[in-house]
This record gives C-alpha cells, structure tokens and sequence, in this order.
C-alpha cells in the first residue's frame, strides 16, 4: 500500500479548472519530485494536498486512510503528519528564528517547551541555523529564512514533507545551501514531494518523477527515464528546454 | 517699537499651566481609548462583518472624518439641549473626540488587520493552528506591530487637537493660557511658554511610546 | 426640535442666507488653497534646505529643523494666537483673514515640509551618487533624478493632509474671520436652531472634503499598485 495515495484530483479557481483528474502514488520514504512549466498546476496540486485550497474532485488516501478535506478534524490530522515549505519561505515575522520553529509543536501539539527546545536546536543545528536562532527573519537572507522554513516544518514530525519550489527565489549562490539541506533529509524516512526546476537536483535525489502540463499529469517514471528516454513528446520539449539553458 | 519681554508673571503661572497641561493629557488619553474601542469594533465591522454592518461602519467613518471636530462638538454642545439633553461643555467635548477619534482609529486598525501577510496565515495553517491560534500567535502580533507608529502619532495628534476644548471653556492647557494671558496682559510670553509646554509634552509622549514600541514589537519609531 | 427646523427652514435657505453660507465657504477653501500652495513651495524648500550638505548653509538649516519640529507640535489654536499676538503690534492693520492665512501657511509648511522629505529621502543614495557622477548639480539631481521618483511617496500622505487641513481651518474662526464654522455661529446666534445652523455647516464642510478624501484614497491605491 503506497503512503500517499493520490487519486483522479481536481481543483478549480473560480470556473477555471487548473487541476484535472491528476493521479499519484508515493511509498514510505520515497522522493516525488514535480516539474512542469509554470502555471501547469503544481503549486495549487501542493495546496489541495495540505487542505489550503479546496479540491472539486479526487481523493487522496494517506497510509490507506482518506483525507476528508472538508471536515476539520481530519484536516487537523492530516496536518499532523504532513508539512510544507513555500517557495516565499513564509516565517512568522514578528517571530524569532527560534520561536518560528517551536510554536507549533508547543502551542498546538502541546509538547513540553524543553523537549521541543532542544529538538528546535538539533534540527537547527541541521539546517546549518543554530547559529541565528535568536535572531528575526527580516535579519536574515533568503537562504537563511528558507532553511529555518525547513526547521520549521521538520518540528512537526511530519511523515510527508512537500516543498513547493523552495529555491526559486532565491539568489543563484543561495540556492545550494537550501538544496544541501534537502539532500541531507531524502534518507530519513520522510516521504517527500518536491516541486522543483532545479533539474540537476530533481534526477540526483528523486525515486520518482512526474511531468505536469496545464493542470494534467503528463508522464511520471524513474528519473532515468522522465530525462533520458521521456515517453511523451511534450516532456521531452519541456525537459530539452530545460537543460539547455 | 520697543517691547520688553517679561516672563516672570508667566512663571509665576507655571504651576497652574502644567496642572492644565495634566488635563489635556487626561483629555488626550480618554478619547484615545475610548476612540480605540469604538475603532476595534469598526474595523473588524469593516472587514468581516456583513453588508450592513460594513455599510453603518463605512458610513460612521466618512461621516466624521469629512466634517470638523469643532463643528460636532458645537452640534452637540448647542443642538442636543433643545431635545433636552444638557451636556457639560468637557462632557461634550469628550464625546466629540471619542467619536472622531473611533472613526480614525477604524481605519487605522483596518489598515493593520489587512496587512497580514496572506502567506503568514496559510503557513500557520499548514502548521495546524485553529483559528483562535491563528488571531493570537499571527493576526494580532502583525497587527498590532503594523498599527503601532500610526497609533502613537494619533495619541500625539489628539494632545493637540485636544486644545479645541478651550472653546468650549474647559480649562486644559491651552484654556488655562488664555485665562493668565487675559489676566496679566503678557499674551505673547504667555503662550510662548504654553507652546514650550506643548513641544515638551508631545515629545515626551512621542518618546515614551517609542521606547515602548522598540521594547514591545521591535518597531522603530521616530522620535523626530 | 425636528418642527422648529422645519418651521425655520424656509427662512433659513433663503438666497441671502446661502449667499452668505457660499462666500464662506469660498473663505474656507481660499484659506485651504493658499495655505496648502504656500507650504508646499517653502515645505519643499526646506525639505531640499535640510537635505543640502553644505556648511555655509548649516546655520539656516538649524533654523529650518527647530521651525519644522516646533510648529508639528504646538496645537493650531495656540498657533493662531501667537499668529495674532505677534503681528498686531508689528503690522497693526493686518486683517483677521491675513493673520488666519498666515497661520494656516506656517502650519501646513512645517507638515508638509516634513512629508516631502520623506518623499526625497524615499530616492535610494546610489542614484544620487549616479547623478552625481555625472556631473550633475544639485538642481539638476532634483530636478531630474529625486523629484520624478519621490512625487510617488510624497502625493498620498500630501493629499490626506489637504483633507485633514480643510477640517483645521475652522479653528480660525477663533479669530473672527467669517468662514465656514464662523458662519455657523453668527447663524445661530440670529436665532435658527442649532441644529439647522451647524447642521448645515456640517454639510458644507462635507461637500468640500469628501470629494478630496475620494480623490486621496484613489490616487493612494494607484499608486501603491503600480
Ligand atoms: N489564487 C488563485 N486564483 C486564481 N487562479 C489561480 C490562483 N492561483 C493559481 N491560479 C491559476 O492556476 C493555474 C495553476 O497555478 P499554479 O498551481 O500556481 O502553477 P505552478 O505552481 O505550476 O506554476 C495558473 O493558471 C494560475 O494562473
Ligand atoms: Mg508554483
């Protein structure tokens, strides 16, 4: 049975429908990286997944149970096990480095301070933030705030992380540092789902790959095959087009 | 033409100046928090409350921040007596700065409670917060942080504009240079110390709200 | 009281009376207009006075900051009596509408002097140091680098301080000067309800500024979309 089980989901804006019948499937531990042109759906497929944005159709299973997104009990479960960074790191800003990551653990999860403390640290310490950790976001670099973003989500425990073009807006010397961080996640258990046009990254770290366009779900395989030998004649052209800048 | 300046029938005054300059701060810090409460209320009206309520809000809003203070104040003062409603001149100065102070104020904190950054509430969301979690660990440090420069130069405003009350024969600060002016006949040293006064006042107050602002959000308040 | 408004009505909106109420108005918003044109030509000069960093300028420059920090912090009403207590003696002859006018343009120069600054301040050094690299003067960076930039941030707050001003104008009716809240009085004072008299003033008043706090808010949201 696949950990995160996605099936037929669709979502829509308005009368707009930018998510069509999309279906998917990761294993425990296993790394999903989405690529796909901008506007093709990946950003909002993250958002039904975590229950920011309503799906209009579909269902998604996790560890074979279903995620009723419109019930708020389920959705507070859901959240439990599963976390996202953004691609505009989103910290609290009137928070210290610190209390970014330990707020939800104590306030919401209700975890003793110490313990959560002293995981805040070990974690920082991971990100490379140990450093900063009374420090305020607007005082740090994109980079800095993407890996405390990191932290933050890891604080959770989460059992799915998802990463929603994490190093986009970053400035190009920054965004190894964040991809180190990512990479240094992949063999922890952790089932992951990165959005990502950092093509290098995606074929090093990925199990699998998927292709979207335009909302649909085009192709999704080994790395090997979504950039060496694409089935689809449209992924070829977005990955050729990719990989020669 | 040769005027000799003489400040020491003004000094002589100074005691029952600052005891006036003790009434405008009471004046100030009244409509301040009177105004805050009727503002809390209109801006949570103006942005999460239904047609209606949004309608009375805006209306309410407009109403007052388009006509003088003075002029309502003298509506109340001279109109409500003859539908047999006597109000005392403070009394009725400090319901016209209550009211205009909670229409500036709605707008205010409205500004600061739409400042919240979108993003800021899904990651709070996606983090598992209730809605509740949501207003107290995200809206309201935003909010208060954002409101906080805007509010403390309105309480600096209101010192100010208190000074209308003299028209009405309140004795604050500016009502008690007129009483010593028209009774030593020295009105320019008069009122030159009761400026001196005004500018000590307010920037005192300017400052000790800075300070509580760097202390409380980490907001960097101008002084000057 | 609702019927003796309604009994007064109709003497009340007769041509003299809303001949009378117009001129007022026309006292208020004169007031309005030259106090706001006067401070924006000297607060904009003593915004650039107190960005210039030469010496020789230094001791006016002074000058400009205690003028600019003081006037932002002494009440309108304590202005005009000072206004008044000053020049009576030095000017006598000066009319109540002159002594308003002046201390209406002494305020709205120290506000809006203040307001521009920030706007020029808003223009990042490293464009003025560009200008200055080539070989620009200081008339012409501000001419043709700061200003085009800074109207952007200056415009908003200015026009809302326009509105907040119409509203300090009543003040002067302290003095005499017959505009809008004076007028007000002297209506009452021949005997119509206060309802009616204040009432009307009310409206007045509401007439001069909503179409200019509209016009503020518009301009505010245009310019901080683009
Ligand atoms: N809040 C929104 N309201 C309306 N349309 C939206 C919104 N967010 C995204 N869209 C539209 O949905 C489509 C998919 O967007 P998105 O999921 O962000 O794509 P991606 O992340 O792949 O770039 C786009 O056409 C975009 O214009
Ligand atoms: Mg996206």
């Amino acid at each position: 049975m696949p950990h995160l089980e996605i099936v037929s989901l669709s979502s829509r804006y308005g009368s707009e429908e930018v998510l069509k019948e999309v279906s998917l499937a990761a294993d425990q531990g296993e790394v999903l990286s989405v690529i796909g042109p901008s506007g093709s759906g990946k950003s909002t497929l993250l958002r039904v997944l975590i229950g920011l944005t309503p799906p209009s159709g579909g269902e998604v299973f996790i560890a074979g149970e279903r995620v009723d997104y419109s019930s708020r009990r389920s959705l507070k479960g859901l959240r439990g096990k599963m976390s996202i960074v953004f691609q505009e790191y989103n910290l609290f800003q009137n928070m210290t480095v610190m209390r970014n990551v330990t707020v939800a653990p104590i306030k919401i999860k209700k975890r003793p301070r110490e313990q959560v403390e002293r995981q805040a640290e070990a974690l920082l310490a991971k990100v490379g933030m140990a450093h900063k950790q009374d420090a305020y976001p607007e005082e740090l670099s994109g980079g800095q705030q993407q890996r405390v973003a990191i932290a933050r989500a890891l604080a959770t425990n989460p059992e799915i992380l998802l990463f929603d073009e994490v190093t986009a807006a970053l400035d190009p010397e920054r965004v190894n540092e964040v991809l180190e961080t990512i990479r240094g996640l992949t063999n922890e258990g952790i089932t992951m789902i990165i959005v990502s046009h950092e093509m290098a990254f995606v074929r090093e770290v990925s199990t699998r790959v998927a292709m979207m366009d335009e909302g649909r779900l085009v192709e999704c395989g080994p790395p090997a095959q979504i950039f060496d030998a694409p089935r689809q004649s449209r992924t070829r052209e977005f990955v050729s087009s990719i990989l020669r800048h | 033409m040769d005027y000799t300046f003489q400040f020491s029938e003004v000094f002589a005054e100074l005691p029952y100046l600052l005891g006036g300059a003790v009434v405008t701060l009471e004046i100030a810090f009244i409509s301040f928090w009177g105004g805050a409460v009727i503002g809390l209320g209109g801006a949570l009206a103006k942005v999460y409350g239904g047609p209606a309520l949004k309608k009375t809000a805006s209306t309410y809003v407009t109403a007052l921040t388009n006509t003088p203070a003075l002029v309502q104040i003298f509506l109340l003062y001279y109109a409500l007596p003859d539908a047999g409603i006597l109000l005392g001149s403070m009394t009725a100065v400090l319901i016209g700065l209550v009211l205009n102070a909670g229409a500036y104020l709605t707008e205010i904190i409205r500004a600061g409670i739409v400042s919240v950054r979108p993003s800021e509430m899904d990651a709070g969301v996606t983090l598992g917060m209730s809605r509740l979690q949501l207003v107290r660990y995200v809206m309201l440090p935003h909010t208060a942080k954002t409101i906080y420069a805007p509010l403390s130069n309105f309480f600096v405003w209101l010192v100010l504009g208190s000074s209308l009350a003299a028209l009405f024969g309140v004795e604050e600060l500016t009502g008690r240079a007129i009483n010593v002016s028209t009774a030593n006949l020295r009105s320019i040293e008069t009122f030159a110390v009761v400026a001196v006064i005004y500018v000590v006042l307010t920037v005192m107050a300017s400052a000790s709200l800075a300070l509580a602002g760097r202390l409380m959000f980490r907001v960097r308040a101008k002084v000057f | 009281m609702l019927d003796t408004v309604m009994q007064q009505a109709p003497a009340f909106f007769n041509p003299h009376n809303l001949v009378f109420i117009l001129q007022a108005m026309g006292r208020t918003l004169g007031m309005t207009i030259v106090g706001c044109t006067t401070g924006f030509v000297l607060g904009m000069a003593i915004a650039v006075l107190r960005g210039s960093r030469s010496v020789l300028l230094l001791p006016l420059r002074l000058v400009a900051i205690g003028y600019v920090e003081v006037f932002r912090r002494i009440p309108f009403l304590v202005i005009l009596f000072i206004v008044l207590f000053v020049i009576e003696p030095l000017l006598p002859g000066t009319s109540l509408l002159g002594i308003a006018t002046i201390s209406v343009c002494l305020l709205s120069t120290a506000f809006l002097s203040e307001i521009i600054r920030a706007g020029l301040e808003s223009v990042p050094g490293r464009q003025i140091d560009g200008a200055h690299a080539l070989n620009f003067n200081a008339l012409q960076t501000l001419v043709m680098v700061t200003l085009p930039q800074s109207w952007k941030v200056i415009l908003p707050p200015a026009a809302a301080f326009v509105v907040m001003f119409v509203k300090d104008t009543s003040l002067a009716s302290q003095l005499g000067v017959i505009e809008l809240t004076f007028a007000g009085k002297m209506l009452v004072n021949r005997g119509f309800s206060p309802l009616l008299g204040f009432g009307a003033i009310l409206v007045c008043y509401f007439i001069l500024s909503y179409p200019l706090s509209r016009a503020a808010a518009r301009l505010e949201k245009r310019l901080a979309a683009s």
